[in-house]
């Protein structure tokens, strides 16, 4: 398709007629010609609006910051007491907590998506691919107090019962293993928080995925079949090798989104600012939680800014990893140009 | 060589061909039964989670969720309209807010700036602030307007909500003005059709159907949305009208009465969940028939 129209041709020949009009016949007169430059600058003024919103929130986070910036620098970032009654503050519980529940996430739900966009692509009978697609997305259409409520009250019981006492059991006197699964049997934690999580970005990722695997130029499929390859070898070895980087774009994006959910993690991970263990069952904190929890309550002062200071990292993290994962995306769309 | 040895040869040959033949049919095989699995495994947790919702929240429906402010802990009786009204006050006027901002900075990126630097920056910007962590935009407008006003305020919940609105409605737009063939354009010009009535007229109207499936899309999202809620309306326990003042929204609600120990709550908790999961999922699927009826 021919990508642009040229907003000048069409426009301009009229208004120089106008300036420049010597021996010609009088420019056309307009019903209201101020209506264009007016809808001109709306348009434009909407777009700056965005890029003033973005400026807006980094600018607004680091004035709100700035008592925990100049109070603590970096060292906010590993050191891990949190003290509201003693006025000490260190993000790292928190941030520890969100980097390992969203990469618990990513473990489950690269292979997940991987298996369901293989599915929807290859297998799937072509009438079943629509009311499966839709199904998949809808997980995404979920609101994720829905998921938090339904984590809290449905799936950590649940989870408690059937996964972590067997664990415990079985690994129970095993010196570092068992350590992983210690804990209150309530199913809270960080891994209730990653699987929920998981579900949560499974629709992202795996629509990603789909939709760069169908871009792949049947020729290249059909010749690896024509030389005998089975559905398997060409996904992993024809279709994964040429969609790599749209793959880890939609990773990346799936990982954008388990970094900053909010309520879901709330509602399952415990809220305790502790890391006395390295239990995946034992209550934690992240940083989505910390600020649900206790900003509307902080005072102002220190406790409020670390707890803003806490979201500037949050939003640097996300938006170095949603960045990445644009400029992945935007990678496969050019080569995907130049080899067509 | 002789015969023999060239026979066993080729039957050594043939043999372990075979073999690894079987061996690549088999890992296909377990790769596509792991696909499968992979999908049965995606679409097993929404049905759970759409049965158990509907199952434990169908028991709350009652007239009296619509009518009755959120009761204390541990009473009988009450509802949900405060918080219902809340969230459909909010969330109503912040899609009122920010879909023309939306709308018009998605004909900015289609119609005005596609290939000029701030077209680029700003499709950027925008897919950044459609994937931002929400709970990042309350404490933005906690900054920005609650710490300034001294106040939580349905305003400030309503501005949250519209800045969550804004990046949805712009990428559908932009997306659904692309579609437009240049023809049609070319030929309004052609006509003599000054910009803004070609896109008013012209290419907006032809694109209304995918515009009216991004809102709906927006409003599916902020409806459900909390954590922008949390510091910015906050909540309340009675019915409020004046934005002004701390409000009541559904998500909050649920947040607050899931987390309590009182049965009351928690079932109250589960009938609001109903209620949005029903109306979200509505949405969704309306946004989709529509868009799949015009195109």
């Amino acid at each position: 398709m021919a990508a642009t129209l040229p907003a000048t041709p069409y426009n301009e020949p009229a208004k120089m007629e106008g300036t420049q009009s010597q021996g010609r016949p009088p420019a056309p007169r307009r019903a209201a010609p101020w209506a264009d430059t007016l809808f001109s600058v709306l348009a434009h003024g909407a777009a700056w609006l965005t890029l003033a919103l973005l400026a807006g929130i980094i600018v607004s986070l680091i004035i709100g910051a700035a008592p925990a910036i100049r109070e603590y620098g970096l060292s906010f970032l590993w050191t891990s007491d949190w003290d509201p009654v003693q006025n000490k503050y260190g993000g790292l519980v928190m941030i520890y907590g969100t980097l390992i529940t969203s990469l618990i996430a990513l473990l489950i739900a690269v292979p997940v998506s991987f298996g369901i966009a293989l599915f929807l692509t290859e297998l799937s009978p072509r009438w079943l691919k629509r009311p499966l697609g839709t199904a998949i997305e809808l997980l995404a259409a979920i609101p994720s107090i829905v998921y938090g409520m339904w984590g809290l009250l449905v799936f950590s019981p649940l989870l408690s019962a059937y996964v972590q006492l067997p664990l415990q059991a079985l690994f129970g006197g095993v010196p570092y293993l068992g350590a992983l699964f210690s804990g209150p049997p309530v199913g809270i934690g960080l891994l209730s928080a990653g699987i929920i999580l998981a579900i949560m970005i499974i629709p992202f990722i795996a629509s990603v995925m789909r939709d760069v695997f169908e871009v792949t130029p049947p020729l290249l499929k059909e010749s690896a079949y024509g030389l005998g390859s089975t559905t398997w070898e060409v996904m992993w070895k024809v279709v994964l090798p040429y969609t790599k980087t749209g793959v880890v774009g939609g990773v990346m994006l799936g990982l954008g989104r388990a970094l900053g959910e909010t309520m879901a993690v709330t509602f399952v991970i415990g809220n305790q600012n502790q890391l006395n263990s390295a239990s995946l069952f034992e209550a934690a904190n992240s940083i989505t939680s910390a600020l649900a929890n206790e900003f509307a309550e902080a005072g102002e002062g220190l406790h409020q800014a670390s707890l803003i200071y806490l979201g500037l990292v949050l939003f640097f993290i996300t938006f170095v990893v949603l960045a990445c994962s644009k400029v992945l995306l935007a990678q496969l769309k050019k080569s995907e140009g130049s080899k067509a | 060589m002789s015969g023999p040895t060239t026979i066993m040869a080729r039957q050594v040959l043939q043999a372990t061909r075979e073999s690894k033949f079987a061996r690549r049919k088999r890992v296909n095989a377990i790769a596509l039964t792991l696909s499968l699995a992979a999908m049965t495994f995606g679409v097993f947790w929404l049905i759970w989670i759409l049965l158990e919702t509907v199952r434990l929240g169908i028991g709350g429906l009652s007239l009296s969720l619509f009518t009755q402010m959120t009761p204390p802990p541990q009473s009988e009786d009450g509802g949900l309209a405060n918080a219902i009204f809340g969230s459909v006050t909010m969330v109503t006027l912040a899609t009122l807010i920010g879909t023309p901002i939306g709308i018009l900075a998605g004909i900015y990126l289609a119609e005005y700036g596609q290939k000029t630097w701030l077209g680029s920056v700003t499709r950027f910007i925008n897919d950044i602030l459609l994937a931002a962590p929400s709970i990042v935009v309350g404490l933005f407008i906690y900054a920005a307007v609650v710490a300034r006003m001294k106040t939580f305020s349905g305003w400030a919940g309503v501005l949250a909500l519209a800045l969550i609105v804004i990046p949805v409605v712009i990428r559908t737009t932009e997306n659904m003005l692309s579609l437009i063939p240049n023809a049609l354009r070319e030929a309004a010009y052609a006509l003599g059709t000054p910009k803004w009535k070609v896109i008013m007229t012209v290419t907006l109207k032809s694109a209304r159907a995918g515009v009216l499936t991004g809102i709906l899309l927006a409003l599916a999202r902020i409806a459900g949305e909390t954590a922008p809620l949390l510091f910015t309306a906050l909540s309340n326990q009675f019915w409020t009208s004046d934005l002004n003042s701390p409000m009541a929204s559904l998500p909050v609600t649920i947040f607050k009465f899931a987390m309590s120990p009182y049965e009351n709550w928690q079932k109250l908790a589960w009938a609001g969940v109903f209620l949005i999961t029903i109306g979200v999922l509505v949405l969704n699927i309306l946004a989709r028939t529509f868009l799949r009826n015009k195109h």
